[in-house]
């Protein structure tokens, strides 16, 4: 059974297709047809919805956006699923939807439900948004009309970082509702919801043709955009041991199944260098449902997570449920979208070990747009520097250049004990480099163009990281 | 028209107009009430259709075998060519579009069938089944393979005005290039739907997503080979047109209506994102030249421009759009010598079609290409070559296709910019920046827009609305034009309350309707609010001349006449009489006094002759300049606008905010055409970029940080609705300052010695082999 409050009401689902959307479960089943169809892809934001969840018992509520066109309804197990009809009290409209009212901020309106859930998401977080906040909490919101400027509006004026809504005065009742929710048996005949290792494993037993998921953000484009009817689903998202958030002795360890929104507080606590690679990975919405173990089980060459893992010396730890493997990630991809992984295992856990005191990293993507797009390139380095600028260590990571998730190896071997510093060192790197692959031309970009990229981000990596005091303005965007 | 009530607009009394109310919709849009086509509620016979496409961009359909798609879960019907049975033509104005595909396949994505199933799903996953086999031929995949081929989809069209050839052999300096500039997909969040309801007497009842409701009434009648009065087409609100729904949504509320006028029940046919993108029309890419000569100062006095379109497989608009382009290729700029050209290129790719600005936006930027080589080869800020070059007030203000351009605002309003935006202290600011930053360069360019209103076609320029009063004094207004988000349907509001003086709460805009006004133009060619506006106002006159008479009647006292009343405040006032405006309405009905009228407006004063290239095709222009500053990365391409300035002329506003929301969001839009978003079609003509995953509009964090947008404050000074002027399309062009900034920032590194020949989209990648085009540059080389 699938149990969940669709907005105040619980509800409890024991038989549906376990490849239904969010999406279409609310327009074609709940007649909630508030929630807009805008490509069924996730890349436009009018299907987003918000989820609300008590992490522990007693823990206040945390509302996060989602795109509902790629979200399978087991998601919302065990959650609050709140939709745009639902925000206004009786008469009253939502803060977020008067000042949207009030800055203009709908035109044609067939984005703005998906808007305002983005903002309703970022008016529970109770903080006041700078300009750079709100482009992250909307950046996966496509308005087509406006130009962007009156929405903008309306989140700086309603989003103050005081919480007074109705379902703020009501968050006891919810929490009430949620926790009788719990009682109930998760899954459906279709959908596997297993809770620990052991579960896990059975359960892949019992279904060897079922397919693993946890945020489901790619999977579900086989339903949606390639009208595939998929078999039995294992979903990771209960698997105890794959919500694992630490830090160790040597570094830390993210679960398999951890979303992106929750492990990124933890990485950039120990790399701030991957702030914009993060920030622009995907969108909001997106980053509450993906996982960092999608990203790297998947292992598409264009996915941005992989070369900074690569850059990072991180290593895979692998389960089946009775044994467990550690592979270094460089070893993991073995092709176009092949990895080392066993049909019967996942990945458990990504351990990143901590960075050297004196490293210099630098994560590096280039795309058409900077909000919501796929790299063309994308580059990180992680340099180690002995004394007097020697390096030590080198390490590189990058996407969009070949079949896989590449690092360039040797980089490292012709340029450690070289002195950094030198523009001869730079050199040698630019030769290895426009050497090392073989990029492709294809919708985002030429070879030509992929090649420069990466020679191009090697020389921007250099001229940053030799200055002290950045008298050379490097970057458009600031990121830094 | 008659105006016997004296309209008080000067000042606005009324308090109706003028103001920025809240979109007629806004409450509805942010809490998921506004009903789109796809969630009205669903009839009980509804089926879903779904359509299969050419695998070809083009070559001879030897066979198409659908017993696979008939074999499908849930499928209860299949239709091809075959199937229709009336007209298979469906082209607006010019033959050439199928509704199917007949002998030949024409571009990769055409519909070849549709199919009829109880789920989407299933009718989606039916249409992949059919087996297509077809004998490919070699197809046309670009402008220069149409023109060597003279492949045109109608014939060439030219302009001249003056003598070029000895203009031209007489400058002190000449300069030609070429301009590639890309197509734009129209990615209105709302995709192409329809749903056609089956109805007694042989009738059709279709709602759709259309910015022309009555010419999917008409292709819907001669399809299903019935008149016209047997289909009614109901269109509330589109979730985004911006012209891509002009023509383009017809096609699929015809199949709508051929299943459900086969089946005898409803059919719902909504496509699916990247089908949408793949099977209906973009802005025309167009491949452009110019040849212009002229003197030390910068000032033109020759200029040959040739416009290139790329149409796809049929005319669609085409002809009418290459002509805009035409028209707009001179922009603000008085060309005395010039001959323009004008080619219709078919190529194998989908018809292209109407986009807001329906090609002046490609025309436009050839001058402002023009003006930008002129200035580097001169040696003067680029500014002040536009300065010069602009039409003068009462000479050299002559078209290139004989109109006269009258109260010519470009000066005043650019010179008003310029101190607005202290255009030359940030000019001297860059320069000192650009000296000492050897990777990061910027750069500034003020454009200005001048824009022709009216459709080219004459016979469009005409409306109709249709007014009702009911007895508690609430009314419902209806006309031709239709919502998209432009709040066309809140300005109609307004004029209405403002004509009878009355609350907009009193005021119902209802939907487009085919039954309620006949034989309406497509809300198109910014023109909406200017022809609707006029029609609906002269609907309430009618009405108000009726009840002025009436209460004159009433009042009996000799002194006064009808002409004397007023509506204003809830109140009919005539002399020292007065009534409630509900009582009057009452008392009128009791007295047998008809309480609704229809309305009608044709724009007057524009002709144009095709033959001689002369005439008036504009009732007026509408202007514009914008200020745009960015930020390049000369290591890889990647940009940042950092701040816009924008003053643009709406006549007297009827609404400050929806116009602004108009300035803002078309200048937004083409930004992306120039920057982001890349249309790129692979050697077979299949289109690659065909999702939001890899066509990339603008997002919220492309909008500047500093976005000053005014309204250039001076009434239209032609009799236009309460003298405003119209936004939908001009604001689009504001964006070319964006592009031309980029430029200067290239050109930066040369000192500003040479012209960059940036292609749009300048897209990172393009702006990176732009830089590299100009030569290894050191860093050393970069700064000062």
């Amino acid at each position: 059974m699938i149990s969940f409050l669709l907005n105040d009401k619980a509800v409890h689902i024991d038989a549906t297709q376990a490849d239904t959307t969010l999406l279409n479960y609310l327009r074609e089943e709940c007649a909630l047809s508030g929630t807009k169809e805008g490509c069924a892809s996730g890349d436009c934001g009018a299907c987003t919805v918000v989820v609300a969840q008590a992490n522990k018992p007693g823990s206040a509520l945390e509302y996060r956006a989602l795109n509902s066109c790629v979200t399978f309804l087991s998601a919302v197990h065990g959650k609050q699923l709140l939709t745009v009809e639902h925000l206004a009290d009786g008469d009253t409209l939502h803060p977020v939807q008067a000042a949207m009212v009030d800055a203009h901020g709908s035109q044609c309106g067939f984005c703005t439900p998906g808007f305002i859930m983005s903002m309703f998401a970022l008016y529970q977080q109770g903080e006041a948004p700078s300009r750079e906040k709100i482009n992250v909490a909307l950046g996966g919101n496509l308005c087509r009309c406006t130009g962007y400027r009156p929405i903008i509006d309306a989140a700086l004026a309603s989003c103050t970082g005081t919480v007074d809504d109705k379902f703020y005065a009501n968050r006891a009742t919810t929490v009430t509702q949620l926790a009788d929710l719990h009682n109930v048996n998760a899954g459906l005949d279709n959908l596997l919801m297993p809770t620990d290792r052991i579960e896990l494993a059975s359960a892949i037993g019992k279904h060897p043709e079922a397919r693993l998921f946890a945020g489901s953000t790619d999977l579900a484009l086989e339903v949606t955009q390639q009208l595939k009817t998929l078999p039995t689903l294992i979903s990771l998202t209960q698997v105890a041991e794959l919500q694992v958030l630490q830090e160790t002795d040597l570094g830390i360890n993210i679960g398999g199944a951890v979303p992106f929104s929750k492990m990124e507080a933890l990485l950039l606590t120990h790399f701030p260098e991957l702030h914009e690679l993060l920030d622009r990975f995907a969108s909001t919405p997106i980053r509450n449902q993906a996982t960092l173990g999608g990203n790297v089980a998947n292992a598409s060459p264009i996915g941005d997570m992989p070369p900074a893992l690569l850059a990072l010396n991180a290593r895979i730890q692998v389960d089946n449920g009775q044994a467990r493997r550690d592979i270094p990630i460089g070893e993991f991809f073995t092709g176009y979208r092949q990895t080392l992984l066993q049909k019967n295992e996942w990945i458990e856990a990504i351990f990143i070990p901590y960075k050297k005191t004196n490293s210099k990293i630098s994560a590096y993507k280039i795309s058409k747009r900077q909000e919501d797009d796929i790299s063309a390139v994308c580059a990180v380095f992680n340099l180690t520097l002995g004394e007097n600028n020697i390096i030590q260590e080198l390490a590189s990571g990058f996407g969009g250049v070949a079949a896989t998730p590449v690092s360039a190896i040797g980089l490292a071997a012709a340029l450690v004990g070289k002195d950094w510093s030198q523009s001869a060192t730079f050199e040698a790197g630019k030769v290895i480099l426009s050497q090392a692959f073989n990029p492709i031309d294809d919708v985002r970009a030429s070879a030509t163009y992929r090649q420069t990229m990466i020679v191009n981000l090697w020389k921007r990596f250099w001229l940053q990281s030799n200055q002290q005091s950045h008298k050379i303005e490097t970057r458009v965007h600031a990121y830094e | 028209m008659r105006k016997l009530i004296k309209q008080p607009f000067s000042g606005n009394p009324q308090g109706k107009v003028g103001k920025s109310h809240p979109h007629e919709s806004a409450i509805r849009q942010v809490s998921g009430q506004a009903r789109y086509v796809d969630d009205l509620p669903q009839p009980a016979n509804l089926q879903f259709a779904a359509i299969g496409t050419s695998p070809a961009a083009s070559g001879v359909i030897k066979s198409l075998d659908v017993s696979d798609v008939w074999a499908s879960p849930g499928v209860s019907d299949v239709i091809t060519v075959e199937d229709v049975p009336g007209h298979v033509d469906i082209a607006p104005v010019f033959d050439g579009d199928p509704i199917f595909a007949q002998k030949h396949v024409l571009f990769h994505g055409q519909a070849m069938f549709a199919v009829l199933a109880d789920t989407v799903h299933h009718a989606r996953q039916a249409a992949l089944k059919a087996k297509i086999d077809i004998t490919p031929s070699t197809p046309c995949l670009s402008v220069d393979a149409a023109k060597q081929q003279s492949n045109f989809v109608r014939p060439p069209h030219f302009m001249h005005q003056g003598d070029f050839d000895s203009a031209y052999k007489a400058s002190t300096f000449t300069v030609q290039n070429h301009l590639s500039i890309g197509g734009q997909e129209h990615m209105y969040l709302e995709g192409q739907v329809s749903m056609a309801i089956s109805e007694e007497e042989d009738r059709v009842l279709v709602y759709t997503s259309s910015q022309h409701p009555s010419e999917v009434q008409k292709l819907i009648a001669e399809v299903l080979d019935c008149k016209l009065h047997k289909v009614v087409v109901d269109m509330r609100r589109m979730g985004g047109g911006f012209g891509g729904k002009e023509t383009q949504a017809a096609q699929w509320a015809c199949i709508a209506a051929l299943f459900a006028k086969r089946n005898q029940c409803a059919v719902k046919l909504r496509l699916p994102r990247m089908q949408d993108m793949i099977a209906t029309g973009k802005r025309h890419p167009f491949e452009n030249s110019y040849k212009v000569g002229f003197d030390k100062e910068g000032l033109i006095n020759a200029a040959d421009i040739e416009i290139n379109g790329n149409c796809g497989h049929s005319p669609d608009l085409s002809d009418a759009i290459v002509d805009r382009a035409m028209f707009h290729c001179d922009n603000g700029y008085y060309l005395e010598n010039v001959k323009v050209a004008g080619h219709r290129c078919r190529t194998n790719q989908v018809s292209h079609t109407a986009y807001r600005g329906f090609g002046g936006p490609q025309g436009m930027i050839v001058a402002e290409a023009m003006m930008d080589a002129i200035a580097r080869k001169v040696g003067k800020d680029p500014l002040s070559v536009r300065k010069l070059n602009l039409y003068g007030e009462n000479q050299r203000n002559l078209t290139p296709y004989g109109m006269t351009v009258e109260h010519n605002l470009l000066a005043d309003l650019i010179n008003r910019l310029e101190n607005s935006s202290d255009y030359w202290a940030r000019r001297d600011a860059i320069s000192k920046f650009n000296k000492h930053s050897p990777i990061v360069k910027k750069g500034l360019a003020l454009t200005p827009v001048k824009f022709g209103i009216s459709f080219t076609a004459k016979h469009l320029n005409q409306a109709g609305a249709l007014l009702h009063v009911y007895t508690d004094g609430s009314m419902q207004i209806n006309h031709g034009g239709t919502e998209m988000g432009q709040g066309l349907h809140t300005k109609i509001g307004q004029i209405v309350a403002n004509e009878f003086g009355i609350s907009l709460h009193d005021v119902e805009v209802t939907a487009t309707r085919t039954d309620k006004v006949p034989n309406t133009s497509p809300t198109a060619a910014s023109s909406g609010t200017d022809l609707n506006g006029k029609a609906a106002q002269n609907a309430c006159i009618i009405v108000k001349q009726r009840l002025a008479k009436f209460y004159t009647d009433e009042v009996n006292d000799l002194n006064l006449t009808a002409d004397n009343v007023i509506f204003a405040d809830n109140k009919v006032t005539l002399g020292e009489n007065s009534i409630g405006f509900v009582q009057l309405v009452q008392n009128a009905y009791i007295g047998r006094v008809s309480l609704s009228s229809t309305g009608f407006y044709k724009t007057p004063k524009i002709h144009y002759d095709r033959n001689t290239g002369n005439g008036r095709p504009f009732f007026y222009f509408a202007y514009g300049a914008s200020v745009s500053e960015v930020a390049i990365d000369t290591l890889t391409g990647e940009y940042k606008v950092e701040r816009v300035d924008i003053l643009h002329d709406v006549g007297r506003s009827l609404n400050p905010a929806i116009d602004i929301g108009q300035i803002e969001g078309g200048f937004i839009q083409g930004m992306g055409w120039l920057t982001t978003e890349d249309l790129k079609w692979d050697d077979s003509g299949r289109l690659m970029s065909n999702n939001p995953a890899t066509y990339k509009i603008p997002a919220i964090g492309d909008t500047p940080e500093i976005f000053n947008v005014d309204l250039y404050a001076r009434d239209n000074d032609e009799d236009s609705i309460y003298h405003s002027k119209a936004v939908g399309e001009p604001p689009l062009m504001l964006a070319n300052s964006v592009w031309c900034a980029i430029k200067d920032a290239i050109s930066s590194l040369t000192d500003y010695q040479i012209d960059p020949q940036l292609p749009a989209p300048a897209t990172p990648e393009a702006v990176l082999n732009c830089i590299e085009s100009l030569g290894n540059i050191t860093i050393s080389e970069r700064i000062e």
